[in-house]
């Protein structure tokens, strides 16, 4: 794989974690600040919906469906699953400072796991039917 | 329970989205021109792919049932939990698009549904 490459996915795989840990943040805090609780009714869902913390999160979780689905067009599912989940590290630490969550020290652990995970195999080829 | 039967909606939707958006991705073939006409060209085509449409529908589905998972849980629950999906994806990756998954992305991709079941607890 050439290093244009490497760098275009790079840079897409940030694209895909930040978009998608703001996105899941801004789309909480409005659920649970000004949204009613939710029912079975469609109306429920399209109020939360307007709602503008809900509205900036969703408009991020596009960019983050976009992003992700270029990336997906040069690189392996099973690449771009195990590099983006460092989405949910990201949203830990976020939920912790920003939505005042408990996290346990199990979940702290889970946290470090996954970045272990990461860092094994983001360096390695997302087409790893390719020689490097 | 109403959050774990959220979470279970979330994870199969979400699997059969990803294998769907991930088969007709690798037939339209890798993206070279990100200009914006480019990207119009792009988005119209992928557009009118049916299993786009389909992965798209599928993709509605969990965001519907996360917006009222967060709501009964975490969100640092719900976002770790609902990656129980990447296990089945990693399989059914290999199996159903036959992508080849070394023994170090194998290990990897363990230690993260490792990482995420630990989230969960």
């Amino acid at each position: 794989m050439n290093s244009r490459l490497r760098w275009k996915t790079r840079a897409f795989a940030a694209i895909v974690i930040l978009s998608n840990a703001l996105g899941n943040l801004f789309l909480t805090w409005g659920m649970r600040h000004g949204v009613e609780q939710l029912t079975a009714s469609p109306f429920s869902f399209l109020r939360a919906i307007f709602n503008p913390w809900v509205s900036v999160g969703i408009c991020l979780l596009i960019l983050w469906l976009l992003s992700k689905m270029f990336l997906l067009s040069w690189a392996d599912l099973t690449y771009v699953l195990p590099v983006t989940a460092f989405g949910y590290v990201l949203t830990a630490v976020l939920s912790r400072l920003f939505l005042g969550e408990h996290i346990t020290p199990a979940r702290w652990a889970g946290t470090f796991l996954i970045a272990a995970g990461i860092v094994l195999v983001g360096p390695g080829n997302p087409r790893a039917g390719e020689p490097t | 329970m109403k959050a774990w039967f959220l979470l279970a909606v979330i994870v199969g939707s979400t699997v059969t989205a990803d294998l769907l958006q991930t088969y007709e991705m690798k037939r339209h073939g890798e993206i070279h021109d990100f200009r914006p006409s480019g990207l119009r060209r792009v988005l119209a085509t992928l557009a009118r792919k049916k299993n786009i449409i389909l992965a798209v529908a599928f993709m509605a589905v969990p965001f519907f049932a996360f917006m009222a998972l967060v709501q009964v849980a975490d969100l640092s629950f719900a976002v770790p939990a609902s990656a129980a999906s990447l296990v089945i994806e990693i399989v059914l990756a290999r199996l159903l698009l036959k992508e080849q998954v070394d023994l170090r992305r194998w290990v990897g991709a363990a230690l993260v549904a490792c990482g995420v079941w630990l989230l969960a607890l």
